[in-house]
């Protein structure tokens, strides 16, 4: 990289994103007092602008970015208390999970602008959650990374446990006890990899091979060897971020009990570190493994997204039906990465970002009704559109993107992962696109119940459109879905090469083994 | 040139739909109305002039992954022109017809401005299906075939205040979605084998192709036979094909300009483009062909059954289209391709002729669509009666027998029942006598509509017949220019079509396998076989005449005498409460058990029992730790996770 006068505050320029809003949850902290109407609006004007200032940062960095290099870039390097490394860096598949954390912020910001129950803590949480989430996609070091990918805990459930339904206690604790459990796994199989290998820099664990020799476990025989133990122990924290079936119930409890915002964070950005997760460890650090383990994977994912599209229809509270329709999103990622192959991966990928927005949105769409009536029972609506023609037309396009229309990013995402499973395993994908029947029915069913029809229920005989700020939340979101799905490339581009060398590597260690068997 | 006819459309939407609150209703709307007849005439211009190979013109990029890779592009060759005519010539007249039909609509509210949103719709189909006719590729296509989908969703249930057109707008989605499944495993079954999904890599594929196998359900599959067939369950769907047609009756829940343009004229017929513009792979695959012809065959048959006893006038129509559709996959699926085209291309002048004209009846007895109710509104309506009258000349195939001159489904449905009787095989001639059959039906119940309609004596509601005045002008016009199409496009374009100049007409963009010599052989064919279309139709005329004008009461004598037979068929053969009960109740059953017992009983009872209800209880036995805070609990998680951590790292260790 060119070094010029600017070059200092580059060489940092991923700590300075990261930091951004941490910074200003503790100024925010220490010096906002009172609970007035002034230090209610000095916090969100404070949260909103340090998302911004985090926003244009990102905005440096995917500018200074370089597609073709398929190395980490921005890499910066410290030494930390006790020995552990602080140690970040992007490459052209994180990038994009910070640029949709970093857009997607603001966004959730302005939608808990009239939230008024402790506004002050609450803008912390989510700036000291966007702190985290940031860490877990810029993260070169395996401590580093384990302590944002945990610590992003604490923030989420107290969202939902302080500003969550009636509901929260049980939903925070569910959301709590899941996502731990998965992860002690992780934890274990993380220090086994700092004995073995020395070290816990992501670069360097990404060149070591772990063993894959086979031996014997309680009389059965363990293929893969310590490759597949640790797999596993990632797998179990990953799936369940995700969700995976069957470990997804505790998703659509947390999405109805929480908040507006908190559900955006969700299912927008918290549930891609699982995806990310598999391909930053799963793939390259156990690639023997995780093509053993591709097929149990690849089935997997498709009962989630038959299992949940069905369960999807059967709802009646907005929340848990969007909820459900996320897990068998999430399945078409997980089919993609286990596809192995670029076009399941790029695709993966691209559905993650895609979903973030999609998702995003269709939480937001509940929000603003349930704002304005206080429930989110499908049968407390109906006929919305006679009042609420933006609010329909809005929600109309993100139905459709949800359903995979050919002209949005759902499509391409969609299509990428499928074209990718085909490839090797033609069930799967059979499965998999019979699900795209299934999306459209109870998403389509969902719209006619809320937006057609005509508009009778008392309750609803005075509600209002859009007003300007929810409009200008959803622009952006608008915007991104359909040049995205117009003009993919805009992702495709900066994924595409480091996505390749990424499949080069599975293949040749694939081959590797079968040489060495 | 190509891209303006591409992207007019796409211009009049967005301003129509968006822009209708700054500009007025009034320009919003003629503004998208002036910019359709714009791009029609580019079209026809388009159309005259093409005679060379196939162009393709490069927009921008789309979908690239790997060796993956998508273009946006037009693929200008003759089967794109003449798409591109129909779609934008009856798409500019019923934007046309529209002003009038939608002028004053009783299904809504004073001061709802319904009508930019309509003609928005109606440009954006549009779009759509010019994205669908031009595609280089099979993306492209997939795009537009969507794209048409949802427009056709939100047209159908334009009505939204109305239950019927919501459920109807859904199901036909949903209905679509199931055959794009099959579409869509088409494409990726492409892509696995060829690499690539443009049409010039794929086609080249065609050949190899044959030789290569493909294991799927159990089976070992020929893969050009099964991917040929998921690209037809596609084409079933979109075309309403059996099994997969139970959409489209009830699509006409939509206002009558949506049925003309988009349920008869244009995207309906988008599954035989599609079969025709992959002959390249179908001509490889004699089997998927078979197939195509026997469910195009059936379906012609079937739906001619169920048209002879509808009452409303719209569905009967529909039935019609779906019936009409079967002749073209059955002659593509004889492998004369040129034939299914020809009929796409006058059925769309004939077919959109009697929706409009339909719609004019509708509008004239005030949105009555049962013709129970009408009767002798020849003298009320006399333009919408000449309008129809041609149209069911047109249908019915009326013309001079064994000379090329007469109306345009003379010469186009001949040519097509003639192809299946010259494939000379066993599926040829079932398709040939059912066809034949399906023409006698046609022919009885078009003009069984045209007799209750227009003759007899005014039945229902006096008031309404009182009433009853000739739609405005902006109606009739566009039905004058249909009526001019529906009587010389047959003759004009016989000889390019299907007589000897058809090989120079349609050049590369239909491909023939070296042993397909069906449309020679129709041109030299018994003269019995010529004359049997025109006898069918001879005969269902007559009938009708007989039911319905010469003794009025034998109908539902006869519906009496075979009651079992009349209801079937009057309950369209029971296909909607057979798929409500498997495919919506089953799946809503499943839905339900996997929610209640898999989510609820088996995995939040196993796994909540464990850690909701054991560890509180656990942690309430010691009492102080209860304090009910959460982050209590989480804190208390930490360090639990810290000492178990630890306890592993001094193991761990030593």
């Amino acid at each position: 990289m060119v070094c010029n006068q600017g070059c200092e505050l580059m060489e940092n320029i991923l700590s300075i994103a990261t930091f951004i809003p941490l910074v200003a949850a503790i100024i925010m902290g220490l010096l906002l007092r009172g609970d007035d109407k002034s230090a209610q609006e000095n916090a969100k004007w404070l949260a909103l602008t340090a998302t911004l200032a985090t926003l244009l940062v990102s905005i440096a960095i995917i500018f200074g970015f370089d597609p073709n290099n398929t190395g980490f870039q921005f890499v910066e390097e410290h030494n930390w208390l006790l020995g552990i490394n602080y140690k970040m860096g992007v490459d052209g598949i994180s990038i994009l999970f910070v640029m949709l954390t970093t857009v997607l912020m603001p966004i959730v910001i302005g939608a808990c602008w009239n939230v008024e129950h402790r506004i002050k803590e609450y803008m912390m949480a989510f700036l000291i959650l966007e702190t985290l989430m940031l860490g877990v996609f810029c993260a070169l070091d395996l401590v580093l990374f384990y302590l944002f990918f945990e610590g992003g805990l604490i923030p989420m459930f107290l969202i939902v446990g302080i500003w969550g339904g009636k509901n929260r206690i049980y939903a925070a604790f569910k959301f709590f006890l899941y996502t731990l459990l998965g992860s002690v796994l992780m934890l274990i199989a993380i220090l086994y990899m700092w004995i073995v290998a020395g070290t816990t820099d992501i670069v360097e664990l990404l060149n070591f091979k772990f063993s894959a020799t086979s031996f014997d476990l309680l009389g059965f025989e363990i293929s893969g060897g310590a490759q597949t133990i640790l797999w596993v122990a990632f797998f179990a924290s990953f799936a369940v971020k995700m969700p995976m079936w069957p470990v997804h119930t505790w998703l659509p409890d947390a999405h109805v009990q929480a908040p507006t915002a908190g559900s955006v964070v969700l299912a927008a950005i918290l549930l891609k570190m699982g995806g990310y997760g598999f391909l930053r460890f799963s793939l390259p650090m156990f690639p023997i493994a995780s093509s053993l383990m591709a097929d149990f994977v690849l089935w997997l994912s498709v009962i989630a997204i038959i299992y949940t599209s069905l369960v999807a229809m059967v709802q009646e509270d907005m929340k848990k039906l969007i909820a459900y329709s996320s897990v068998a999103h999430m399945g078409y990622v997980t089919m993609g990465v286990f596809s192995l192959n670029q076009q399941g991966i790029d695709g993966a990928i691209f559905q993650m970002i895609s979903h973030g927005f999609i998702s995003g949105a269709l939480f937001l769409i509940v929000g603003v009704i349930y704002d304005r009536i206080h429930t989110r029972e499908i049968n407390a609506y109906g006929g919305l559109v006679n009042r609420m023609p933006a609010y329909a037309l809005i929600f109309m396009l993100f139905t459709m993107a949800n359903v995979g229309l050919p002209g949005t990013s759902g499509f391409v995402g969609e299509l990428l992962t499928l074209i990718g499973v085909f490839q090797v395993n033609i069930w799967v994908a059979l499965f998999a696109t019979f699900g795209v029947v299934l999306s459209a029915a109870y998403a389509l069913w969902l719209y006619r119940r809320v937006v057609f029809g005509d508009l009778i229920k008392v309750s609803l005989k005075s509600i209002n459109d859009l007003d300007r700020r929810e409009r200008l939340l959803f622009t952006p979101l608008i915007l991104a879905t359909v040049i995205l799905g117009v003009y993919p490339n805009f992702i495709l581009d900066i994924i595409g090469p480091s996505v390749s060398t990424l499949v080069e590597s599975l293949e040749t260690f694939q081959v590797n083994q079968l040489v060495d068997n | 040139m190509e891209q303006l006819v591409l992207f007019l459309p796409l211009i009049g939407s967005i301003i129509c739909g968006f822009g209708y609150k700054y500009v007025g209703e009034f320009a919003a709307t003629a503004f998208a109305t002036g910019l359709l007849f714009i791009a029609a005439i580019l079209s026809w211009v388009i159309f005259i002039n093409f005679h060379g190979p196939t162009e393709q013109i490069y927009i921008m990029r789309w979908i690239e992954s790997g060796e993956l890779s998508s273009f946006w592009a037009i693929r200008l060759d003759r089967l794109t022109s003449i798409m591109l005519i129909v779609v934008t010539t009856v798409s500019a007249l019923v934007h046309f017809y529209s002003f009038g039909y939608m002028s004053d609509d009783p299904n809504w509210k004073d001061g709802e401005s319904y009508k930019p949103r309509f003609f928005a719709y109606l440009s954006f189909f549009t779009f759509a299906m010019l994205m669908l006719v031009t595609s280089d590729n099979l993306l492209q296509m997939f795009f537009g075939w969507e794209g048409v989908g949802v427009a056709s969703y939100l047209l159908i249930g334009f009505y939204w205040r109305k239950s019927s057109a919501n459920s109807a707008a859904m199901k036909a989605f949903i209905v679509n979605r199931v055959g794009d499944f099959g579409f869509a495993l088409g494409i990726f079954g492409l892509f696995y084998f060829t690499g690539s999904i443009n049409f010039n890599d794929i086609f080249a594929a065609g050949p190899s192709l044959k030789s290569e196998n493909i294991e799927f359900l159990w089976m070992e599959w020929s893969a050009i036979e099964l991917l040929t067939f998921l690209l037809f369950i596609g084409a079933m769907g979109k075309s309403a094909q059996l099994f997969l047609h139970t959409w489209l009756p009830d699509a006409m829940e939509g206002p009558t300009p949506v049925s003309a343009l988009i349920h008869a004229a244009t995207m309906v017929t988008a599954g035989v483009f599609l079969v025709c513009r992959m002959s390249p792979l179908f001509e490889y695959a004699p089997n998927t062909l078979a197939f195509v012809t026997v469910i195009g065959a059936t379906s012609a048959f079937i739906a001619a059954t169920i048209g002879l006893v509808q009452n409303d006038i719209k569905r009967v129509i529909a039935y019609s289209t779906m019936s009409q559709l079967g002749y073209m996959f059955a002659a593509a699926g004889v492998g004369a391709y040129q034939a299914a085209m020809f009929h796409l291309f006058t059925h769309a002048f004939f077919k959109a002729m009697l929706f409009l004209g339909a719609g004019s009846v509708i509008h004239a007895m005030h949105h009555e669509q049962d013709m129970r109710n009408y009767g002798a509104l020849r003298k009320k309506i006399p333009y919408t009666f000449v309008a129809m009258l041609i149209g069911t000349l047109a249908i019915t195939g009326v013309g001079v027998p064994l000379t090329h001159i007469g109306f345009a489904g003379f010469l186009s449905k001949d040519a097509v029942i003639e192809s299946t009787y010259a494939a000379h095989s066993l599926v040829g001639s079932y398709a040939f006598w059912l066809l034949v059959g399906a023409a006698a039906m046609t022919s009885f119940y078009s003009w069984r509509l045209i007799f209750l309609t227009f003759y007899g004596s005014p039945r229902g509601d006096i008031e309404k017949h009182n009433h009853a005045h000739e739609s405005p002008f902006s109606m009739v016009i566009p039905l004058i220019v249909l009526a001019i199409g529906s009587i010389f496009s047959g003759m004009i374009w016989f000889e390019d079509f299907f007589g000897h100049h058809y090989n120079e007409f349609f050049g590369s963009s239909v491909y023939l396998s070296p042993e397909n010599h069906v449309i020679e052989h129709a041109h030299h064919l018994d003269n019995w076989v010529k004359l049997s279309p025109f006898l069918a139709m001879t005969f269902g005329l007559v009938l009708s005449w007989v039911f319905y004008i010469r003794y009025p009461s034998w109908p539902s004598r006869l519906a009496n005498t075979f009651q079992p037979l009349h209801s079937l068929l009057y309950n369209k053969y029971y296909f909607d409460e057979a798929y409500d009960f498997i495919f919506i109740k089953g799946s809503n059953a499943l839905g339900r058990v996997f929610w209640r017992i898999g989510d609820g009983w088996i995995i939040d009872g196993g796994l909540n029992g464990l850690a909701l209800r054991l560890i509180p209880y656990l942690t309430k036995l010691s009492g102080k730790m209860q304090s009910g805070f959460m982050y209590h609990y989480a804190f208390a998680m930490f360090i639990g996770l810290g000492v178990l951590l630890s306890w592993f790292v001094i193991k761990g260790v030593n």
